[in-house]
């Protein structure tokens, strides 16, 4: 039976991942994501599941590969630093087609920055941070409830397409408490089997291929080189690079559809604010507070791939405004989709946008 | 089995030098492999980056060539969540010593079960011959073309200091007491270290004094000591050649191991 409870985010999330069947969690405590680790070293072993702190952030993302490699649902937490030292073995894992769940409950950078105040100032970093040319998900939870249900969603995104899958949380949302519905059964998809006739990285139409994980007699060799369906490195063959490169971001790109997943309040209106995470509930207490079918709000719970088509769900829209707690990472994106103007709300320092200053913002267009 | 079931033979021909003591090293180890009766399909041989680590793109089982450095925490991930698969991992001095360190001290503190065969050739061979944290005072490389300046690691002391359950150490031309060894290593529950110094003619041999390739292996052999002889001649006070260093099994200790099969 559902049950509801009075949760913080981040043990919800690590409540969604034990429920979607995450049974390793390989991590290292960094504030604000540390309660996550916690939840799951109390958690995971109860289960059956394998808890470890590594070494190091690099270590983590690594033991992560390693076990899903094994067939199993295998997750870590981090925050800004320790984001950024994964982001090798992240391509790795891109390149690989290996699915695994990350988890960034964003803080204030550059650097050390702000450890205990909130950020969304990774969002490029996670599409575009390891080097070369890859796709990946990102999922973004504005709500104690997403910090459940898109992390357990994540994985069976990670599992559908292969791919390293984020959840791009905020310190906001993580600490945050509220109230939520543990649900009876969460949907576990789980990864499209290997077939007996195709080679180790074959895909099929959709880009994806099937999974094998170790010990099932396949024989397969994983490699970060470029290598062929066979899996077999082949790193001067131009056409065998382009091949496998074109493959990698397709197949996350041409299911952009499939995996969209947002919102849409009032479309007839003439100013839209387009938001993910943290800013969203702003948004809301704003229409909440202002009634008025002029103001629109578009709200992503996923970011990448970027649904563009979601933009043209306003059709009358003569402006785009973007509270983002960054200098406009995603209003960038929105601006190379749409003619109208895309005004960017910038704010830093850790505190949510106030409605006053999202009020101000929509007198200057309403 | 036959050992010619372990090998990919699609992937021939291999990349390695002629004369590379790598082949050697792979060799040894799929005998052992074979001896102790493991099967392909519950083993899975991990790397990380440079010669050393092109080594399980040749075997034919499960095989993860990963990133430089990460090996063992690549192979930590795989045993904890299978226990029941059984997993080596092929290194080498760069891609241990130096951008793995801490990786490495971790592995043997938690005392993971796996086995970890190193091929210490002294230098960065892949990318040409840099110096590495085990080239030898004084020995010529590309980045240490007036000697190197820096002392080297002892790769078998380290993994003692860090708590492997089984530490031992030959050359390539050990080939009998190293695959005893690597056999040793496999059926020892915990974290199984094998450094083997083995000749890199090209990059190493070539810019000290060793071109040929039987130069650098009779320079391995005149130069390894066995540890009891090593440890006689410390208690009479006798001296010990310059650049000798010891061969032999260096521990087997039974403390608490992870990822053992229950």
């Amino acid at each position: 039976m559902s049950r509801t409870e009075f949760m913080q985010g981040n043990v919800a999330c690590a409540e969604g991942a034990l429920a979607a069947g995450c049974r390793f969690f390989g991590g290292y405590p960094i504030t604000p994501s540390t309660e996550i680790a916690e939840t799951m070293a109390r958690r995971l072993p109860k289960v059956g599941g394998v808890f470890i702190s590594m070494e190091d952030e690099l270590g983590s993302i690594a033991a992560v590969i390693g076990a899903a490699w094994t067939g199993a649902r295998a997750m870590t937490a981090t925050s800004g630093p320790g984001f950024s030292l994964m982001m090798e073995n992240i391509g790795y894992a891109a390149m690989t087609e290996t699915p695994c769940v990350i988890v960034n409950i964003q803080r204030g950078g550059p650097s050390t920055g702000q450890p205990t105040r909130a950020s969304q100032g990774d969002m490029l970093q996670c599409r575009f941070g390891s080097h070369g040319d890859y796709s990946t998900i990102a999922l973004s939870p504005s709500s104690v409830q997403e910090m459940f249900d898109l992390t357990a969603k994540a994985f069976n995104l990670a599992d559908r397409f292969r791919v390293p899958t984020f959840l791009m949380a905020d310190e906001i949302i993580g600490h945050m408490r509220e109230r939520m519905t543990i649900p009876d059964k969460v949907e576990i998809a789980g990864r499209p089997p290997l077939p007996e006739a195709r080679l180790p990285f074959e895909a099929g139409e959709d880009g994806v291929p099937g999974f094998a994980p170790f010990g099932s007699g396949r024989a397969i060799h994983v490699t970060g080189l470029t290598h062929d369906e066979r899996g077999y490195p082949d790193t001067t063959d131009p056409e065998a690079h382009e091949r496998l490169v074109r493959r990698l971001v397709a197949k996350v790109e041409s299911a952009r559809r499939e995996i969209a997943d947002y919102e849409v309040v009032n479309p007839d209106a003439r100013v839209v604010f387009v938001t993910y995470g943290a800013p969203s509930r702003t948004v809301q207490q704003v229409i909440h507070d202002h009634p008025d079918e002029g103001i629109g709000h578009l709200r992503l719970r996923v970011v990448w791939p970027f649904p563009e088509f979601a933009l043209a769900e306003f059709p009358d829209a003569r402006v785009f405004l973007m509270p983002e707690l960054n200098m406009g990472q995603i209003s960038r994106e929105v601006e190379r989709h749409v003619g109208q103007p895309v005004v960017p709300i910038p704010k830093l320092g850790g505190d949510l946008h106030t409605p006053a200053d999202l009020l101000r913002a929509l007198e200057a267009y309403l | 089995m036959s050992r010619a079931e372990w090998l990919r033979e699609d992937r021939l021909p291999h990349i390695y030098c002629s004369g590379c003591g790598n082949g050697t090293v792979i060799n040894c180890t799929l005998a052992a492999v074979d001896e102790v009766g493991w099967r392909r399909d519950e083993t899975v041989f991990i790397s990380g980056i440079g010669c050393s680590s092109r080594a399980p793109g040749y075997i034919n089982t499960d095989s993860l060539h990963t990133t430089h450095g990460r090996a063992l925490a690549f192979a930590t991930g795989v045993k904890l969540a299978r226990p029941d698969l059984k997993v080596v991992v092929f290194t080498g001095d760069g891609d241990l010593a130096a951008i793995g360190g801490n990786h490495f001290i971790h592995a043997c503190r938690r005392n993971v079960d796996m086995t970890v065969v190193c091929m210490n050739n002294q230098i960065y061979g892949m990318t040409g011959g840099q110096g590495s944290p085990t080239t030898p005072p004084g020995a010529i490389s590309t980045t240490t073309p007036y000697g190197a300046s820096e002392p080297a690691f002892d790769l078998a002391d380290l993994a003692i200091a860090a708590g492997a359950n089984y530490v031992a150490r030959w050359t390539s031309y050990h080939v009998t007491e190293l695959t005893k060894a690597i056999a040793t290593g496999l059926q020892t529950p915990g974290l199984a270290f094998i450094e083997v110094r083995t000749q890199c003619p090209t990059n190493y041999g070539r810019s000290n004094r060793l071109r040929e390739v039987s130069d650098m292996i009779e320079y391995l052999r005149s130069h390894a000591m066995l540890v009891q002889k090593y440890n006689r001649l410390i208690a009479e006070g006798k001296p010990i050649p310059e650049g000798t260093f010891t061969i032999g099994e260096l521990v087997r200790r039974n403390r608490p191991a992870m990822g053992v099969q229950p």
